[in-house]
């Protein structure tokens, strides 16, 4: 059974159709990209995958949950459960250390566990800046930080934008590693890029253009499916 | 990590807070300080009010009757009653002793000039010392109870046997000025008094002459005897209970009698000097007892719209700030709901956020309040007000409504920001 499947989903703002007719499916521990320009709704589709937003037309199941059905709640609940989210600007809380930043998304979840929290941070390579707060750390630090959070409550499917868009390359190449890793822990990952090299290390690399799927290509296979 | 967060975000957010506690302070002083005065200004104002003059008519039972049938005045010479001067002491002792403030009696006394004209003469006590039966002691008389008099010259004192105080009409008439001597003929007698002081009462006063009421009784032959006196009471502004009491109080039910009787309603406190001296009626001088009331709830209605916009404003002014607060943490209050924090969490966050801010506000507010009354309890009354415990919990309830609702505008944005928004852009 697919993990998430994007069954004719359309997106209509007004006059706009962000997204027309998306049909998608993410298997268990797939890793998939999806690029496209500017307004080609990729922010659109990561919005709907990650349960922060509902399609106008079709419908997102996720883990066998039709999410454009449920209620806000339910939705909030899911994407705590479920998913876990990265984002380009790394979105810290700033007065919180790294260690408490990845404790609060403990604290919504379940209970807190700061052994198990500083473990995610071992992971991303940061035990020793535990207690320094987003303000002392470096962009490729924070979005560590962002990484470990994500994965600390075990979600099913990590969902990144632009998860290098603001790093270096010798940061790039850490948080590329970390999701290596991760695929061959069997995660699945749906990351939201404008960089090749980042779309190269996933499976499938879906390509949006006007807010429908122009291409998607086997990484793999180095061709396209459709 | 609840309390984790809500300490980050008051210390990252100082000037912030700072000036929502400031914004609650400033309506918890006035709110502390009006309250204050208003539960104590009931005392105050009518105290205030005491100065101008007397409130209660006490007049000897047959007086009373005349004056109710025939519309004759008391002291007019018409009626032969009088009340007891030796009783007087005894309307200290009534259940509401400690609301009569001072009170005067008068003596009418028949007497004419040397050319034959009748004039108005009257003793009174000026400032008379009186020994309770209690044990207590008192000065009480017309020197207190006239404050408002502008006397030329002297006030008479009660051992002064030959002088008198003349009204501005009374000496105009007779061509007087202070130091000058005047012959009053009283029961076929002649007198002499010396001009000691005239006074300006602006009313029908000014047409009388007053002298000691010892000597007074001695020139009209009615040793120990009074014919009416003048009381002022502290009293509670009437209500139906009052009136329909007043009307007739057994008319009243056990329960109400004991209410009203055990309230310093004017007409209760009339029933209570009826009850201590011997055939005699008290009256309210209504015109005076109902402005009293009346300037007593405008009073208080006046502090207590001070107290509502001041909080009004205070909610304003926290509505604003805690709104652009919660605008300005859009993007985490958008990441806590992306990590699954439900808006009862981000809610709870935000007002406990605001209620720490808000308590020490109001604390600092509840002491300020109270050197704020006691500035208009100087200023104002001259006294100090006293601080009621009661207002306490009082407060803190206007105060936390006046935070609900300053949060009110912040809470709906919260909820209806979207992560999606914040985060992403859409």
């Amino acid at each position: 059974m697919n993990l998430l499947e994007l069954k004719n989903i359309s997106k209509i703002y007004g006059d706009v159709k962000a997204l027309q007719n998306i049909n998608l499916s993410v298997g268990q521990g797939e890793w998939i990209a999806i690029m496209g320009p500017s307004g080609s709704g990729k922010t659109t589709m990561m919005n709907i995958i990650g349960c922060m937003d509902k399609p106008s037309i079709g419908s997102v199941i996720l883990d066998g949950t039709d999410i454009s059905k449920e209620s806000s709640k339910k939705l909030t609940a899911l994407r705590r459960d479920k998913i876990g989210l990265i984002f380009q600007q790394f979105h810290l809380i700033n007065y919180l250390t790294a260690l408490e930043n990845v404790m609060a998304a403990q604290y919504y979840h379940s209970i807190q566990d700061e052994k198990e929290a500083l473990e995610a941070l071992s992971r991303v390579g940061l035990a020793d800046r535990a207690k320094h707060l987003p303000s002392q750390l470096s962009g490729g630090e924070q979005q560590r930080v962002c990484i470990a959070r994500a994965l600390i409550n075990y979600p099913m499917l990590i969902l990144a934008d632009e998860p290098t868009g603001n790093l270096d390359e010798a940061n790039e190449a850490i948080v590329l590693d970390i999701f290596k890793s991760l695929h061959k822990e069997g995660s699945a990952i749906v990351v939201v890029t404008h960089d090749p090299e980042v779309a190269q290390e996933s499976e499938r690399t879906v390509i949006l253009e006007h807010g429908k799927i122009s291409k998607i290509k086997d990484n793999n296979k180095s061709e396209a499916l459709c | 990590m609840f309390f984790r967060m809500v300490k980050g975000a008051l210390l990252r957010q100082k000037a912030k807070m700072a000036m929502i506690a400031f914004t609650v302070a400033l309506g918890a002083s006035l709110a502390t300080a009006m309250i204050n005065v208003m539960l104590d200004a009931g005392d105050k104002v009518n105290r205030e009010l005491k100065t101008y003059g007397a409130n209660i008519n006490v007049i000897p039972k047959g007086a009373s009757l005349l004056n109710d049938i025939y519309g004759v005045g008391e002291g007019s010479g018409v009626s032969d009653k009088y009340l007891k001067e030796s009783e007087l002491g005894n309307i200290k002792t009534i259940f509401w002793a400690f609301n009569i403030v001072d009170f005067a009696p008068y003596l009418e006394t028949p007497a004419k000039l040397k050319n034959g004209s009748a004039i108005n003469l009257a003793g009174t006590w000026f400032s008379h010392h009186l020994e309770l039966p209690t044990g207590e002691s008192l000065d009480t008389g017309m020197i207190s109870m006239k404050k408002w008099w502008d006397v030329q010259g002297q006030w008479l004192s009660d051992g002064d046997t030959d002088e008198l105080m003349a009204g501005t009409a009374f000496a105009r008439q007779n061509n007087l000025k202070i130091g000058d001597r005047i012959d009053i003929i009283s029961v076929n007698k002649t007198y002499s008094f010396k001009v000691k002081g005239i006074f300006n009462s602006g009313s029908q006063e000014d047409l009388r002459a007053y002298v000691p009421l010892a000597k007074a009784q001695e020139m009209s032959g009615r040793n120990g005897l009074v014919s009416r006196v003048e009381v002022s009471a502290l009293t509670t502004p009437d209500n139906e209970l009052s009136r329909r009491a007043a009307q007739n109080p057994n008319s009243l039910s056990i329960k109400e009698w004991e209410t009203w009787y055990c309230t310093a309603y004017v007409s209760a406190i009339c029933y209570q000097i009826d009850e201590v001296m011997t055939d005699s009626v008290s009256k309210p001088i209504r015109q005076v007892a109902q402005s009293e009331g009346a300037i007593l709830e405008k009073t208080e209605l006046l502090m207590l719209l001070i107290t509502i916009l001041s909080l009004a404003g205070a909610a304003l002014g926290i509505s604003n700030l805690v709104t652009a607060s919660v605008m300005e943490r859009s993007s985490e209050i958008g990441l806590l709901k992306a990590m699954g924090a439900y808006d009862i969490h981000i809610s709870l966050l935000v007002l406990t956020e605001i209620a720490i801010t808000g308590m020490i506000g109001a604390a600092a507010g509840y002491f300020a309040g109270i050197g704020f009354a006691q500035i208009i309890g100087r200023s104002v009354f001259d006294s100090a007000i006293n601080i009621k415990p009661a207002v306490i919990p009082l407060v803190a309830f206007l105060v936390f409504v006046v935070i609900i609702a300053g949060s009110i505008p912040a809470i709906r944005f919260l909820l209806a920001l979207k992560p999606a928004e914040v985060l992403h852009g859409r």
